[in-house]
Order: C-alpha cells, then sequence, then structure tokens
C-alpha cells in the first residue's frame, strides 16, 4: 500500500464563535483520488484552505509529506489549488496565466515555453496561448485553470468544487478528463465537491462530511451499499431509512413483516434503522410478498420509472424498469444482500450530527 | 419595451433639442471665438499665444501642480483603498462614506478651511508657536495650492481605486500565493495590474479639475500664483478678450482630449 | 502589528480630512475676530449672518435653483432614458457620447461656453440663466444614475402587464416606474448635490448682482475673512451631514460627481 502523503491531526477552525472542524482526522494516500463530500458549510472548503494555506487551524497539525507544514505560507507549500470560478488573472492571457508560477521561480524561458505547450496539449487547448481568459468559455477556463496549476508538478492538487459553475453536460465529460489527467499525472488529487454522482464516479476514495465531522470514509462502493449512518445513506443517492427491530443474526423485521438480511452481531429484538436502495426493492404480486402493498405515484424518469409505494404504514421509493400504474397492488421483497443495518443513534448528540444536514 | 420609433424619437426630441442649444452650440462658439480674430477671420492667434512666457508659464504651472497634486493623491488613497478593500465594508460601506464625506461638503469651504490654517497667522503658526516651534509661511505659494488641491480631490481618488480593489476576487490574489509568489510579487504582478482601471479613472477625476483650477489658486496661491485657470478666468472676467480665452480654452481642452486618449488606451490594454 | 498601521493610517487620513472642519467650527464660536486668540464662545456671528439679508438671499437664490434645475433635470433625464430603450444602437451611443460631454469636459470650459451662450443671444444673465446652466449639467447626473436600471429591467414584466389586460400606461406607470424609481430619486439628489456645491459653472453664468452661497463665499473670501463665513461653513456642513446621512438610507450605488 501506498504510504500517507498527508496527515490531519486533530484539526479545530470557528469563526465568530461557530465551530467549522471538530477535531478532525484524515490520512490522504499518496496518488489516490481523494473527495470530501458533503453539503454546503460541513467544512470540506475550510478543509481545503487550511491544506493550501489559506487558513491557519486554531488547534491541530498538518503534516505534508512527514513534514510539520501547519504554520507555513501558501506560496512555501509543494501544492497547488484549482479555485471555485477559477481565478484567473484576468490581466494576463493564457500563456502568461500558466507561465505565472514558474515565472516566479526563474525558470528558463525555454523550459517556460515546453511547460506552457505541453499544459495546454494536456487539457486540450493548444494553440490558445494568445487568448485572453475573458474571451474562454467556463469548461475552457476551467482546464486553463487546471493547466496553470499543475505545470508546477506539484505532489498533490487541491480541488474545489472546480466544475460547479459548468452545466450537466459539460461536468460530466470534465469528469472522464480529471480522471484521465490524474493517472497521467500520477500525483495525488484531493477533490471537494457536494455532488455525490461527481464524487461516485471519481474517486479512489471518499470522505463524507457534515457540521465538520466525518461522518464515513471509504471506497465508492463501501460508502454507496454500506452507509454508516443515516445522513450517509440520505446523503448518497436517494434511499428508503425506515425504522426495524433485529429480531436475531440474519433476521431484521421491517413494519411489521420479517425480512432476511446478511447483518450479525446487532443482538436481539435490537431497534435499528434499515437502508435499502429504491432500485433494489422488487415489486411482485402480492401473495409473493413480503409486504402487500399500494402503487401511489409513478414518474417516467427515462432508464426507469420511479414509483411511491404505500405498504406497512410507510411510503417506499421504488425504481424500476417495468411500470406498474397507480392503484396497482403489490407485493414488495428484498434480497438479503441489499438489505443495509445500521445502529440507532445512541445519544441524542450524535443523533443531531445526523439530522442536521 | 417601447415598440415604436417614433414615439421613442418624439420622447427623446426635448433633451436632443437641449443638449443641441446648450451643449453643442456653446463648445462651437469656443470653437469660434477660439479660432477667430475680433474682424471674425480665421486665425490661429489665440492658441499661439500660450507661447508667451507669461502664458506658458501658468499653463506649465498648472501642469506641474496637476501632476504633483495627482502623484500625493494617488500615494494617499491607494493604501487606503487597500485598507478599506481588505476590510471587506460590505454593510458597513458608511466607513467608506465617511472618507468620501467632505467632497460633499461645499468646495469653496474646503478650500476657505486651508485658507484659514494656513495663514501667517491661521490656525497652523499658532499650533506651532504653542510647540515653540517656527512659524511656516506657505500661504500665497503653489505649495498651499497644492495642499487644497489635494485636501479638495482626494476623495475622487479614493472612491474609484477602492472600486477596483474590492472587486478583485480573494481567490485570484490566493491563486498567486498558491502558485508560490510571495505577498510583494503578489501585489506587482497581480492586485496592481487590477486596479488599474480604478487609477486611471482616479487620475481622471483628479487631473483635470486641478489642472483647469481657478478658485483654489486664486484663495490659497493670492495674485501671486497665476495658472491657466486664472488666465482664462480674467480674459472674460477682467480682460473681455473672448478670443484669447476661447483659445486657451481649447488648449485645456487638448489636454483633456490626451488624458482621455491615454486612459480608454490603456483601458483598453487592460481588457486585452 | 499589520492591523495596528492599518488603524494608524486610517486615523491619520481622518485627522486630515476633518481636523481642517473642525478648525472651521471651533472658529465660528469664537468671540476674538481675530484667530489666533480664543476669545470665549459667542452665538454673534450666528446672530449677525441670520440677519445680514445679502446671505439669507444668496441661500434662498441657492436653495431655489437647485429645486428647478432638479426637477427639470429628472424629467428630461428620465424621459430620455426610456426612449432610449425604443432607439438604435447608433443613436443611444450618439446620445451618450453627447451626455457624457458636460461630464467630462472641465467645468471651467463648460462654464465659459455657456456664458457665450448667454451674451451672444443676448439673454440677461442672472436667475434664468443659473437655472438653464444648472438644468444642462444636472441631466447627465440623472441619467447616468437612470440608464444603467434602465437596462437590468425585464421587458416581460412590461409585456406581461400588457398581457394581462392593461394599457400601455398603466402597464408602464404599474410597472417600469416602480422598478425605475429608486435610480430616478438616487439620480435627483445626485442632481441637487451637484446644484448645491457647485461654484465655476455658476460663477460664470451668473452676471453682477445676483449671488449663490457659493459665488458669495467667494466675493466674501476675497474682501477678507469674516467670522459670519465660519458660521455659514458650520451650518452647510452639518446640513450637508444629515442630507447625506438620508441619501445613505435610499438604496443607490455611490456614483462619482465630476466636479
Amino acid at each position: 500500500m501506498s504510504k500517507d502523503l498527508i496527515l490531519l491531526e486533530h484539526i479545530s477552525k470557528s469563526y465568530d464563535g461557530q465551530m467549522i472542524l471538530d477535531d478532525l482526522s484524515l490520512s490522504i494516500h499518496e496518488n489516490s483520488f481523494v473527495t470530501l463530500l458533503g453539503p454546503s458549510g460541513c467544512g470540506k472548503t475550510t478543509t481545503l484552505r487550511i491544506l493550501g494555506g489559506f487558513e491557519t487551524p486554531d488547534s491541530g497539525k498538518v503534516v505534508f509529506d512527514g513534514k510539520d507544514i501547519t504554520g507555513l505560507a501558501p506560496n512555501k507549500r509543494q501544492l497547488n489549488t484549482v479555485f471555485q470560478k477559477y481565478a484567473l488573472f484576468t490581466h494576463l492571457d493564457i500563456a502568461e496565466n500558466i507561465a505565472f508560477g514558474l515565472k516566479i521561480k526563474n525558470k528558463s524561458k525555454s523550459y517556460i515555453d515546453d511547460k506552457i505547450k505541453y499544459a495546454l496539449k494536456l487539457v486540450n487547448l493548444e494553440g490558445f496561448e494568445h487568448r485572453m481568459p475573458d474571451s474562454l468559455s467556463g469548461g475552457q477556463q476551467q482546464r486553463i485553470a487546471i493547466a496553470r496549476a499543475i505545470v508546477n508538478e506539484p505532489k498533490v492538487l487541491l480541488l474545489d468544487e472546480p466544475l460547479g459553475a459548468l452545466d450537466l453536460k459539460l461536468r460530466q465529460d470534465m469528469q472522464y478528463e480529471l480522471i484521465r489527467l490524474k493517472n497521467e499525472l500520477g500525483i495525488t488529487f484531493l477533490y471537494v465537491t457536494h455532488d455525490q454522482e461527481e464524487a461516485l464516479t471519481m474517486s479512489d476514495h471518499i470522505v463524507v462530511m457534515n457540521q465538520g465531522y466525518i461522518q464515513q470514509e471509504g471506497s465508492p462502493e463501501k460508502i454507496y451499499n454500506e452507509p454508516e449512518n443515516a445522513f450517509v445513506a440520505d446523503f448518497i443517492g436517494d434511499s428508503n431509512i425506515i425504522p426495524a427491530t433485529m429480531v436475531r443474526d440474519e433476521l431484521v423485521e421491517i413494519l411489521g413483516a420479517k425480512f432476511a438480511c446478511v447483518d450479525k452481531d446487532f443482538g436481539e429484538n435490537k431497534p435499528v434503522d434499515v437502508v435499502i436502495r429504491p432500485e433494489d426493492v422488487e415489486l411482485v404480486s402480492p401473495e409473493k410478498g413480503t409486504l402487500t402493498g399500494e402503487v401511489t405515484h409513478i414518474i417516467f424518469k427515462g432508464v426507469h420509472y420511479e414509483m411511491t409505494v404505500q405498504a406497512g404504514g410507510f411510503e417506499w421509493l421504488v425504481h424500476s424498469t417495468r411500470m406498474s400504474a397507480p392503484g396497482t397492488k403489490v407485493g414488495i421483497t428484498v434480497d438479503p444482500f441489499n438489505i443495509q443495518i445500521m445502529n440507532r443513534p445512541a445519544s441524542e448528540d450524535e443523533e443531531a450530527i445526523s439530522e442536521n444536514a | 419595451m417601447l415598440k415604436s420609433a417614433k414615439t421613442s424619437r418624439l420622447l427623446a426630441s426635448p433633451y436632443l433639442a437641449w443638449a443641441f442649444i446648450f451643449i453643442l452650440v456653446p463648445l462651437g462658439m469656443i470653437l469660434y471665438y477660439g479660432l477667430t480674430d475680433d474682424a471674425g477671420a480665421f486665425t490661429l492667434q489665440n492658441i499661439t499665444y500660450i507661447a508667451k512666457p507669461a502664458y506658458f508659464k501658468s499653463l506649465l504651472l498648472a501642469l506641474e501642480l496637476g501632476v504633483i497634486s495627482t502623484v500625493i493623491c494617488f500615494l494617499l488613497a491607494y493604501p487606503l483603498g487597500m485598507i478599506l478593500a481588505g476590510m471587506k465594508l460590505g454593510r458597513h460601506e458608511f466607513i467608506l462614506t465617511l472618507f468620501i464625506l467632505p467632497m460633499w461638503m461645499n468646495f469653496l469651504l474646503r478650500t476657505l478651511t486651508w485658507m484659514t490654517l494656513l495663514e501667517r497667522k491661521g490656525v497652523l503658526n499658532d499650533i506651532l508657536g504653542l510647540l515653540h516651534l517656527p512659524p511656516v509661511y506657505i500661504i500665497n505659494t503653489p505649495a498651499a495650492i497644492v495642499i487644497g488641491m489635494v485636501y479638495n480631490f482626494l476623495p475622487f481618488m479614493i472612491l474609484p481605486i477602492y472600486n477596483s480593489l474590492s472587486k478583485i476576487d480573494d481567490n485570484v490574489i490566493n491563486a498567486a500565493r498558491d502558485l508560490g509568489a510571495d505577498p510583494l510579487q503578489t501585489f506587482l504582478r497581480v492586485t496592481l495590474p487590477l486596479s488599474v482601471p480604478g487609477i486611471i479613472s482616479g487620475i481622471t477625476m483628479v487631473f483635470i479639475p486641478a489642472l483647469t483650477t481657478f478658485a483654489i489658486s486664486a484663495m490659497l496661491g493670492g495674485s501671486k500664483v497665476l495658472l491657466i485657470g486664472n488666465v482664462i478666468e480674467q480674459e472674460f472676467t477682467v480682460a473681455y478678450d473672448w478670443h484669447l480665452g476661447s483659445g486657451m480654452s481649447i488648449i485645456l481642452m487638448l489636454f483633456i482630449l490626451i488624458n482621455m486618449v491615454i486612459s480608454s488606451v490603456s483601458d483598453r490594454k487592460e481588457a486585452g | 502589528m499589520k492591523k495596528t498601521f492599518e488603524k494608524i493610517y486610517l486615523t491619520l487620513i481622518f485627522i486630515f480630512m476633518y481636523a481642517p472642519i473642525a478648525a472651521l467650527i471651533v472658529l465660528s464660536f469664537n468671540a476674538s475676530k481675530s484667530r489666533a486668540k480664543w476669545g470665549g464662545f459667542t452665538l454673534e456671528w450666528y446672530a449677525n449672518l441670520l440677519s445680514d439679508s445679502e446671505v439669507l438671499d444668496a441661500l434662498i437664490n441657492t436653495l431655489v435653483i437647485a429645486f428647478i434645475a432638479t426637477i427639470f433635470a429628472t424629467l428630461i433625464g428620465t424621459v430620455t432614458c426610456i426612449a432610449m430603450m425604443g432607439l438604435k444602437r447608433r443613436s443611444r451611443a450618439i446620445i451618450m457620447g453627447i451626455t457624457n460631454i458636460p461630464m467630462i469636459n472641465a467645468d471651467i470650459v463648460t462654464g465659459i461656453s455657456l456664458m457665450l451662450l448667454f451674451r451672444i443671444m443676448n439673454v440677461s444673465t442672472g436667475f434664468l440663466t443659473v437655472v438653464l446652466a444648472h438644468i444642462t449639467f444636472n441631466i447627465p447626473f440623472v441619467m447616468l444614475s437612470v440608464m444603467p436600471r434602465m437596462k437590468e429591467l425585464n421587458p416581460s414584466v412590461y409585456e406581461a402587464a400588457l398581457d394581462l389586460g392593461a394599457t400601455p400606461y398603466t402597464a408602464f406607470t404599474k410597472t417600469v416606474l416602480p422598478d425605475l424609481l429608486p435610480a430616478i430619486i438616487s439620480g435627483a439628489l445626485m442632481a441637487f448635490t451637484m446644484s448645491l456645491d457647485d461654484f465655476i459653472i455658476t460663477y460664470f453664468t451668473k452676471g453682477s448682482g445676483f449671488d449663490t452661497l457659493s459665488t458669495l463665499i467667494y466675493n466674501e473670501v476675497k474682501r477678507g475673512i469674516q467670522p459670519e463665513i465660519y458660521a455659514l461653513s458650520a451650518i452647510i456642513f452639518t446640513v450637508v451631514l444629515l442630507l447625506l446621512l438620508f441619501i445613505n438610507r435610499v438604496p443607490h450605488k455611490l456614483s462619482i460627481p465630476h466636479k
């Protein structure tokens, strides 16, 4: 396994008495694509700014490549940032923008020229050297912002919601572009976004944050399939979060019906929450269902139908490629592997963390 | 919104008539008087008169004092603009208002204030006397005029510089630091160039009134220091030589034109 | 450390700007005619001022001129801005170009050119000519305040009103005018202030025997400063301060008068 390149140790930060980050610790592996994911105000951007050197934590340590850089000025750090809304220098042309960092470091002219060519090729904007930033589209400006950062050969590229200002189609294209860049450059990307789809598409490792705390971290698959609490389950994709009782190992009672599951060690007759993704709810004929109910709404979404089913006193969200008209009586079954059991929050404090999204 | 061009033209016509009579025709008259002699024949004599030592000296002095005042205003206003922009005033713009408020107080009273302060037996010398320091005699010298100009026109420099500085995105500054620039390099390569439009409009708004003033020089320079503005004023109110006065006005307008060309060129360069 | 330097700098500029005004106000209460000595507190100069008919006349002239010029400039300026929306881009550019002339030109040249006009047209200079001159230099302030707001207006709102059955007149007064009103008011206040403050253009267009406060002060100063002038300054400063506090409550962007 690759080594830890960045370590955040017990970072706390507050503004005007409001806690933004509370004792946050995080390690980032070399050459990984790590995403900080969470709603606005969760502290993800502050974390990134502390890494970039634009904020100083109230307490805690930032370790980069084995060295403590907590108090180091931004211009002395071996990492570069791609800012929200690009932050290009509007008084300089594209070549001068890209050359900015290299000129500061007094690199030779031929070296700088080569680097500009290389960077523009890398972001597919060859021949743009003498255009002004204002004459470029949002997507192009974004690529220039990336080119401007990577010519400095940083060990880590910090990206602060870089795709936020782009439209949907462009955003999807840029996601693939970023993965390609990451692979070609072989450096660490630390990416901040509130868009769960972006996070799932690009990352090796996702850190879900809320209210200054890390809620869960892990691979995209793990975060999606095995959310550890209601906040993560709710924030990542659609889900049915239902209060239930763990009867014994591998058996859970949901809304009065007993479902087989694969989880163990929760104890007997323990109150829990279950998470069932809408695409994992199978609609069958009423007599075959573990629970029975009635379809109340249906919307065609292109790839699938989105339905709501009233069953066992709960409104189930269901995604299916087969439609059932409103009013149809249906049965509900769920594959045991697709039932994710979560502990109920033990204390009120914990509950506040997960519910006040 | 107004679909009919006819209605639009009808509504615009009062102002067009007004602008023609009270803006264009009067300017035409200055050109006419400036370029003719008493008999109404075309001449450049009223313009070339500026080469005469007394006139040339007044123009040169006005340019000199105008430039000095503009430079002092810039040097005072830029740090102030940076401090105010850095304070992220937002809703607290009254702090900015505080610094440009004197601009709204009667121009003559502002100048009068400095007469009182700088007089031989004025307030400044009173204070110096109390401190057992030798008195200074500034009144009726070019220095007094410069002080008056700086005091009168400083707000005109502060406002545009503050506006252009406060518009710079924090992240652009952060980006420069992120790319390795130290604070001084960031200032020279990013902050300063991005504030050029504000600097230019500040310079224009200080330099033109400073160059063309006659009241400040009349009040603080006594009769000893004549600027081109005083010369023009006297041609119209004392000597009644409309031709010569208009000729000198044309020269002033040439300088205003030059200033406009320079500022629009540097503006365009900024915009790319 | 940096913060301390910043505070010191702000304070120094603040002192530079306000100390002279403070000195003037103190002198306005000084019983001694000599500026060098403090002769005790007095309101004598204020009393003299209020019984001085010359000053009172000038004050009334100033206010009446500013008032009339503001009303006309606001009307003409606003109507022109509305008309501009229906004109071709080129005509608009030409009108704005002409409008900018008094803003860019030196006041002394504007003043002289108007004086030439009035003399040649044989209009006797005085109240009327000053009003005409003030309207002329005030219109640009109104237009530069209203025009940006006009461009931001959403024409669909006006069209929606028509669509809902309003007459063009009702649609205009119910949708467009309320949107423009803050900009119109701020332009009018600007024009009013500019009128009150003007000296140079008034000086050249007023003729003899007619004065506004500005020209009166200029004459007085040339004769030697009397303590009454200090009292007048103190009053004007207080009024301007109050007026500005009022203007600041009306939402508008601080525009830059070119004086």
